[in-house]
């Protein structure tokens, strides 16, 4: 068992470092989502089953979608062609560092809970705890983000309610596209 | 319930191929009928149109990604056997997993990747127009799916498949989750971009992530879209048909039985309805699906509450 933990931590590493080696979007993209895998699998070995297996179903839908941007919103596509995945090294380097150290700190600081065996239910645990001691966090959480997504769209989208609507908003859409439900 | 060994990894491989296998044949001899060809040259379309295939030399394209081209393919062809894997066939899964129901949506999400990848290794526009096609599509249908997965696993207070099959000894989940129902079969001809939703592989694009692929690798892409379909449709008749319960024949008799019914369905109506463009499904997903699928829920976690 811990012979296949490091071989998946080794991979995840591996996989982490070739996204800054690669010299394609894509190619970066998909180490990334290959380091990601590694992890879930990992979680799977240690018995985090439901967390493993949303890690990996979470890192590669996002890769996908980073897909997408990363053609949509790169002038000139440049995600199209060979390139250098590195930039700002000096500063990025910096940042690592600081992180890497400040995370091992924290990993070594941290008074870890000590637990007999395996928990048999972490699915059922993770759930009361999102639900119980945890709430208030997600509560505030949720709508930070989900606000944060809708403010990152309507600044990103070229044509607002406005534009579709008329100034009064009381105009039919005037879309290039019509929509599947006949609006 | 138990982990089965490789007998039964064999078994449900096996099952997976045959039933693959029938749902092209049947494609094939509507297709040949359709365009007044013979129904037998329909029937082995899936064996000529694989011989042909294996025999094809393959096409290069000037500066293809071949190592993420070719995962794409390899991937195809591996994910239906990971969803397999959690359905419980003779009552051992190869994979009893606690979280099935997730692990099956996971290996659904990965396809958004492979069927991207094919699309972009090949470096040619019409793969590339393909993939992002693919994606956009999968935007209308992957949310609506999550939540049709859902539902059954709240009805049967599990994320364990073979727990949701025992949970429907009384009534099948179909009966009172219809729309969960329908949006699930809707996400398995996304997921295996194939009918109604392939317009990541349509002709208007040359095939879009099919347009490059020659010889073996596209053998192996349409394989895989085949047994992808087939795959879902055994998820589905576990998670919303009763599973492989039935009277007098054995447990995987049934379930290979609902789940060829089902693929039968499935490409008997493919020829009826029409391709959905991803600007136009989208809209279909979002403002339809999606809260059909919510009020669903709705439904499914109020009468399981109510019923406690």
């Amino acid at each position: 068992m811990l012979v296949v933990f490091v071989i998946l931590a080794v991979i995840a590493v591996l996989a982490g470092a070739m996204v800054f080696v690669v010299d394609s979007m894509a190619r970066a993209t998909y180490a990334l989502a290959v380091s990601f895998i590694a992890v879930g699998v990992a979680l799977l070995v240690l018995r985090l089953e439901y967390l493993g297996v949303i890690t990996i179903l979470m890192m590669v839908m996002e890769m996908a979608i980073m897909a997408i941007y990363m053609i949509m919103f790169m002038g000139m596509n440049p995600a199209l062609m060979p390139m250098s995945m590195v930039h700002g090294k000096r500063a990025a380097l910096g940042a690592a560092i600081g992180t890497f150290l400040l995370l091992v700190v924290g990993i070594l600081l941290v008074p870890w809970p000590v637990r007999p065996e395996p928990a048999a239910a972490s699915t059922q645990e993770l759930g009361s705890a999102l639900m119980g001691s945890k709430m208030l966090v997600m509560m505030t959480v949720s709508p930070i983000m989900f606000a944060a997504i809708v403010a990152g769209v309507s600044l990103a989208s070229a044509r607002t309610r406005y534009d579709r609507f008329g100034d009064d908003l009381d105009h039919a859409p005037t879309d290039p596209q019509p929509g599947g439900v006949g609006r | 319930m138990g982990t089965g060994g490789p007998s039964a990894a064999l078994l449900a491989v096996g099952l997976l191929a045959l039933a693959a296998v029938m749902a092209a044949s049947a494609h094939g001899v509507l297709a040949e009928r359709a365009s007044g060809g013979s129904a037998a040259r329909g029937l082995t379309r899936p064996f000529s149109e694989a011989a042909r295939l294996l025999r094809q030399r393959r096409r290069a394209t000037v500066a293809a990604d071949r190592l993420l081209w070719r995962s794409g393919g390899a991937g195809l062809g591996v994910i239906p056997l990971l969803m397999v894997a959690v359905v419980p066939v003779g009552g051992t899964a190869l994979f009893d997993s606690a979280v099935g129901v997730v692990w099956f949506n996971t290996a659904d999400v990965i396809v958004w990747a492979l069927v991207w990848l094919l699309g972009w290794g090949a470096n040619s526009t019409y793969g590339l127009v393909g993939g992002y096609r693919f994606l956009a599509g999968a935007l209308g249908y992957e949310l609506p799916l999550m939540f049709a997965l859902t539902a059954p696993a709240v009805a049967a207070a599990s994320l364990r498949v073979s727990d949701v099959v025992a949970a429907q000894r009384d009534l099948w989940f179909v009966v009172w989750m219809p729309v969960a129902f329908v949006v699930m079969c809707l996400g398995i001809a996304g997921f295996s971009v194939w009918g109604p939703l392939s317009p990541g592989a349509a002709t208007d694009l040359a095939g879009g992530v099919l347009a490059e692929l020659s010889g073996p690798d596209r053998l192996l892409v349409q394989a895989g879209r085949y047994l992808l379909l087939a795959a879902g449709s055994a998820v589905a008749v576990c998670l919303f048909l009763g599973g492989g319960s039935g009277p007098l024949l054995p447990e995987g008799l049934w379930l290979l039985v609902k789940t060829v019914v089902l693929l039968g369905v499935l490409v008997v109506l493919r020829r009826r309805l029409p391709l959905l463009r991803p600007d136009r499904f989208l809209e279909i997903g979002w403002l339809i699906l999606l809260p059909a699928t919510l009020l669903q829920l709705l439904v499914v976690s109020v009468v399981v509450v109510g019923g406690r």
